[in-house]
């Protein structure tokens, strides 16, 4: 193992410039923020009046941070090497419980708690579902999506909860209020920085944590990571507990921001969550992933629906458009990072 | 004080119907080498996974330095009891760094279960150059998919030796590597022995594994068939004679 015998195979020589050892470390985060430039010049020259508007952009910014709540944590479990299905129910059931709470005269930061108990409990059963009992995530998931909405549907039949007076709680000026004469964007919404807060958040725990690392390995190789003593399973159930943690903030603030909850709170997010953590450069075979790329792919895919009709296209254009995107980036992922599985 | 570092007893092991490990008995003393040999599927590995707390075993017992292990034996209680191992396949996460994979489930962490990157990479690279696993295309943060077999079997033997093992085991170690970084593997195997560490190591190559041990442990579908000192055994070639008699006799066969 000198150096003399090492050298068989030509490969390039380690980076020195630390700039692009950067770029090249962070390469698939970088080729989403890429991705969003290019969508950003489209639109500014399809409608430059409207995408060098702030208002467009706060838009953008009312709805981004639900989904952020939930990308992150969906980082973590497809670089588990699992999937989760089930979260737009998670969502939905702990939003239900807390406005029940809410309903019935809870304090609101009171009525957090049950619902974040809710979601981590939802979290251990699915990660104990894909782990001890050694069911597919992808169908486990998808049953327990199901099995949650359904009890939703049965506990409330399809009643929905209106909250007039949210607006005048602490819980919704700390978590989902505004901020006046903020620079650029006035009136900028509060849980923009919370979502941002919880992608700084979500990249510390993923890069520089135990808890990431292990994530990343398990999903990487599990065979190893048993054989190196991390509990597979132990790391695997935490991710989905992280998921249940995002999903119930995910929940909270849509009904914050709505004053609203819904039987169907949650639904309409699975796709567009998908979209945003592959779109954003974590793959599909685990081991590896991006909590910032997948963040600005969150952008993006939000990015794309208020874009299409604020650029003046009309709304039948969206899925296209979706589609063509998430095709067109997984496309550029592939041919910029080389595939190690 | 006795000499003895690890004794297993009547350890067995199945997988479904497969008795991989058939009330095997050992003992590996303080600051010897031993040669565990064995044909394809003999239950070498499963034996080894059991001594470091991978498996579980059926039944049987493992004492460390005399005492007996109670409760489930697991991978960082042998970690802790100063057993590393080197497994067959390597037990890398290969789209991650070498420094991550030498600190795999024993990151160096500070407040808050933050890990010391910094450290990690200096500690991982002190430890390359010290063991002379260095080279000009590749850094602490090199991806280990970007390396060969040979080098991957380097990151695999570098991480066991950073952790100054007592007892260090080595499984089918050399099977990727050059004459001259297989005489390398030797002579750190050698130099654990000379600091009072034990070694029980794989390998497929007897006549390797005759220069090396101090003394041979020989399995057979599952079954010790031979415990034999180096003295007991006039060379490479009676070794070789030993197994194919054994793999004629079918299991059984007096040790
Ligand atoms: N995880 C496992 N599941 C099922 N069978 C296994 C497993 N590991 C090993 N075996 C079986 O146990 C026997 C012994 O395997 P192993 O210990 O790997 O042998 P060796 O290392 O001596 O080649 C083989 O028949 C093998 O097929
Ligand atoms: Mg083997």
């Amino acid at each position: 193992m000198t150096a003399g015998t090492l050298t068989s195979t030509p490969r390039s020589r380690p980076e020195r410039r630390p700039l692009m050892a950067f770029v090249r470390r962070n390469r698939r985060a970088f080729s989403a923020l890429l991705i969003f430039l290019v969508l950003l010049a489209i639109f500014t020259i399809l409608n430059p009046k409207v995408f060098t508007n702030a208002i467009t952009y706060r838009a953008i910014f009312l709805s981004l941070p639900i989904s952020l709540f939930v990308v992150v944590p969906m980082v973590f479990i497809v670089a588990s090497g699992e999937i989760d299905l089930s979260f737009p129910a998670t969502v939905g059931i702990t939003s239900w419980v807390f406005s029940a709470a809410v309903r019935s005269g809870w304090e609101p930061f009171a009525a957090l708690v049950p619902a974040l108990l809710l979601g981590m409990l939802i979290g251990v059963v699915v990660g104990s579902l894909v782990t001890y009992v050694g069911l597919s995530s992808l169908v486990a998931t998808l049953g327990m999506n199901f099995l949650l909405r359904g009890i939703i549907n049965m506990g409330t039949e399809g009643v929905a909860i209106q909250f007039p007076q949210m607006r005048s709680t602490t819980l919704w000026q700390v978590f989902a209020g505004r901020i006046d004469g903020f620079p650029i964007i006035d009136d900028f919404p509060i849980h923009m920085i919370w979502g941002v807060l919880f992608v700084a958040l979500g990249w510390v725990l993923f890069n520089r944590h135990k808890f990431g690392t292990q994530v990343q390995i398990v999903g990487d190789n599990p065979d190893s990571a048993t054989e190196m003593g991390i509990n597979v399973f132990r790391v695997k159930i935490a991710a989905y507990v992280f998921m249940g943690i995002g999903a119930t903030l995910a929940g909270v603030l849509s009904v914050l921001v709505n004053q609203n909850w819904w039987p169907t709170t949650g639904d309409g997010l699975l796709l567009p969550t998908l979209a945003a953590v592959f779109v954003g450069g974590t793959p599909t075979w685990g081991g590896i992933g991006t909590v910032v790329g997948s963040s600005i792919g969150a952008f993006i895919i939000a990015f794309i629906e208020t874009g299409i009709i604020a650029a003046g296209l009309t709304g039948y254009v969206t899925q296209f458009f979706n589609g063509l995107v998430i095709i067109v980036s997984l496309i550029g992922h592939r041919f910029n990072g080389p595939r190690y599985r | 004080m006795s000499s003895r570092l690890v004794e297993l007893k009547n350890i067995t092991k199945s997988f479904g119907n497969v008795n991989a490990v058939n009330d095997v008995s050992m003992v590996i003393n303080k600051a010897e080498i031993v040669g565990l040999i064995g044909d394809n599927g003999a239950g070498k590995s499963t034996l080894i996974k059991i001594l470091s707390g991978v498996y579980s075993p059926d039944s049987g017992e493992i004492f460390i330095r005399d005492r007996k292990i109670e409760g489930r034996w697991t991978v960082a209680k042998a970690h802790e009891a100063g057993i590393e191992t080197v497994h067959q396949d390597r037990a890398l996460a290969v789209q991650h760094t070498i420094a991550r994979n030498i600190f795999m489930g024993r990151e160096i962490t500070g407040r808050l279960g933050l890990i010391r990157v910094k450290k990690q990479y200096e500690e991982a690279e002190r430890l390359m150059r010290e063991i002379g696993f260095t080279s000009k295309v590749f850094t602490p943060d090199s991806v280990v998919a970007t390396l060969s077999g040979g080098e991957r079997q380097g990151v695999a033997i570098a991480r066991a030796l950073y952790f100054e093992a007592e007892l260090l085991i080595l499984d089918e170690p050399t099977t990727a590597l050059s004459l001259t970084e297989t005489q390398k593997v030797y002579n750190f195997m050698l130099a654990a022995k000379e600091k009072g560490s034990s070694v029980l190591f794989i390998s497929h190559n007897i006549y390797h594994a005759y220069d090396i041990a101090d003394r041979f442990v020989i399995l057979d579908r599952g079954t010790v068939v031979m415990q034999a000192d180096k003295s007991e055994i006039e060379s490479a070639e009676r070794l070789v004679q030993h197994m194919k008699d054994f793999a004629r006799a079918g299991h059984r066969a007096p040790g």
